[in-house]
């Protein structure tokens, strides 16, 4: 059944636009070593601030300029983006395990299950999300696992709450209810039913979840708390264009595009992937 | 009916309140940094350190701290800040109103650019004017505040510096002012002189809070919009003559207000909560700003008092939204 809905009908120039973006970022990130024309670190004080190629005053080689310690800017948002794509699927896949977790169980059986899930996300969406991965962050210790579970820890209600309100409606419907005269048990009919048919949102919430994840990276490098600070980040990168904005505007510009098409891919992919396999809005 | 309803939301507020206190009371007492070390020069000796930590009631145990704590809190008391050696509520209430004029001032410019742009996409539905709106409301929704605020900051501030990208108000002004609500004393007291700059100041940072939200309520108003005008009283008051336009700013907007409301509340809880990160890019000095500076201080009392004023902020919001919603809908009101 799921094989069906999710045939294509027509091709989406949306999603394969923002996919093959995010292809292009995670396989320059992943081979980083090959592809970056530079060492991300190297400093060297005679070549700073130098603007980018179409500018004059720049340098061959150094394409996108380099940054006010004379580190080559398109070598670091290449290794740059291998923190994001890390922290992106780890912390996004955490969330989304935890939360659609207990969104099944709370949907699906109900009573006091239900209440209790829904008693900790209101909870939950009571805290100011940023300030809550600040705190976390910093009650952790930076590094890349706290920030990936930090994200993981504030972001699994957004999937609890869509996962449990979908587990809901489909434990009405009458396929649920035959399984269960057919004498299946409720945690088969969970995962076995439930499951498959909520997966699609799931997915969906996914991809754009990718995208939030890459965003609070970016906030907590920019108020210097992620990974340590030798590694380039886009958020670190933002936060040192931030300083010397109007003496080298490439510092910030790059890493912003940088951000901004990353975040636009994930959540444009999220919705082609979702009216993909959407029977209704198909 | 209402009045059993605002009960019941009022208690799970409350209980809603308290989880918030436990969780962050729990979470940064866990922090292996110690906020008392940090306060001490380097040298000082055990005692020292033993006599601070009993001044702010940290060698007693967890739950002891927190009914102490609760206690204060119950009473007005959120204790004294670590690091700024002040009322933690004196130090939140003065911070408090710039973030609320800035939220406000936000919402005011995401109602300003959304409403129109749902009534002009409804109007031309299934033209190209709205699929530009759809294509803009995309761009504008997918892009989070922090992201607007570094693109203002490049375009009006840097390319083009016409706006303030620091600050709430010019340092060098002299502030007549008594209460820290400073743009609306402004207007109060007629120093437009003062609103100007504080706009100044205020705008780039308020059109970064704004600009997702307008894309919801553009997107959210217009497709209720659309619905509407397919019904048969706004076929008949198209047949009476009034105009297109005048049909959907008569009946459309009065129908679609409603679910938009709700929304409109929930998402100016997100706005608000967005503030922390768009403040601290701006510099401007509001609770959010404030907040980064305690965690990063591990000012424990004064994390928590922020915190708790957040969430209070959600849920009150949250609250009103409610029972507004409650009193517009006829069907709740006589039901």
């Amino acid at each position: 059944m799921v094989e069906a809905r999710a045939l294509p009908r027509r091709t989406n120039p949306r999603l394969w636009l923002a996919g093959g973006w995010l292809l292009v970022i995670l396989l320059a990130a992943i081979f980083a070593p090959l592809v970056a024309p530079h060492d991300p670190l190297a400093q060297d004080l005679m070549l700073e601030r130098l603007p980018p190629f179409w500018v004059t005053g720049a340098e061959p080689g150094y394409w996108l300029g380099t940054d006010s310690l004379g580190r080559d800017l398109l070598s670091r948002l290449i290794y740059g983006g291998r923190i994001a794509f890390a922290v992106a699927f780890a912390a996004a896949i955490a969330a989304c395990l935890v939360g659609s977790a207990l969104g099944l169980v709370a949907g699906y059986f109900g009573g006091w299950a239900d209440r209790i899930v829904s008693r900790i996300v209101d909870i939950w969406m009571a805290f100011p999300p940023v300030l809550f991965a600040i705190l976390l962050v910093a009650v952790l210790g930076t590094g890349l696992s706290s920030v990936i579970i930090a994200i993981a820890v504030i972001d699994w209600t957004r999937f609890c709450r869509v996962v449990r309100a979908e587990a809901m409606s489909q434990a009405r419907m009458d396929y649920v209810e035959n399984a269960r005269i057919a004498g299946f048990g409720r945690l088969d009919i969970m995962l076995r039913e439930v499951l498959p048919n909520v997966l699609p949102t799931i997915i969906a919430l996914l991809s754009l979840e990718m995208g939030i994840a890459v965003i609070v990276e970016a906030i907590l490098s920019f108020v210097n708390l992620s990974i340590s600070t030798d590694d380039p980040t886009w958020g670190g990168m933002i936060a040192e264009g931030r300083l010397s904005i109007h003496q080298a505007w490439w510092v910030l510009v790059f890493p912003l595009i940088m951000l901004i098409l990353t975040v636009l891919s994930f959540s444009q992919f999220g919705e082609g992937l979702k009216s993909r396999f959407d029977p209704v809005l198909r | 009916m209402i009045l059993q309803r605002t009960l019941t939301r009022l208690l799970t507020m409350i209980a809603t309140l308290f989880g918030v206190a436990v969780v962050v009371f729990v979470v940064i007492r866990v922090a292996p940094g110690d906020p008392i070390s940090m306060m001490l020069p380097p040298g000082a000796s055990q005692a020292d350190i033993d006599r601070l930590r009993a001044l702010y009631g940290l060698d007693k145990s967890l739950v002891e701290q927190f009914v102490i704590w609760l206690t204060g809190v119950v009473h007005g008391d959120f204790g004294t800040s670590i690091s700024l050696r002040q009322n933690v509520l004196g130090l939140v209430l003065g911070r408090l109103p710039a973030t609320l004029e800035l939220s406000i001032f936000a919402l005011l410019i995401a109602l300003a650019v959304g409403l129109p742009l749902a009534v002009l996409g409804a109007r031309e539905r299934g033209t190209a004017v709205e699929a530009g709106i759809d294509v803009a409301n995309g761009v504008a929704l997918s892009i989070p505040d922090f992201l607007w605020g570094l693109v203002l900051i490049l375009l009006f501030g840097v390319l083009m510096p016409v706006f303030e990208i620091s600050g709430r108000v010019s340092p060098q002004l002299d502030l007549p002012f008594t209460t820290n609500f400073y743009l609306f004393e402004s207007i109060v007291r007629l120093r437009f002189d003062l609103t100007a700059n504080l706009l100044g100041h205020m705008f780039m940072p308020a059109l970064a809070l704004a600009l997702p939200l307008a894309a919801i309520i553009a997107q959210l108003l217009k497709q209720s919009l659309k619905e509407l005008l397919t019904l048969d009283y706004m076929v008949l008051a198209r047949v009476k003559g009034f105009s297109e336009t005048q049909v959907i700013l008569r009946e459309g907007l009065k129908n679609a207000a409603l679910p938009t409301l709700t929304l409109v509340g929930v998402q100016f809880t997100f706005l608000i909560g967005g503030t922390v990160i768009v403040e601290r890019l701006f510099s401007y000095e509001g609770l959010g700003n404030m907040a980064i500076d305690a965690v990063v201080n591990r000012d424990l009392p004064l994390i928590q008092g922020i915190v708790l004023v957040f969430a209070l902020l959600f849920v009150v919001i949250n609250l009103v939204v409610d029972m507004a919603y409650a009193l517009l809908n006829p069907r709740l009101r006589h039901g």
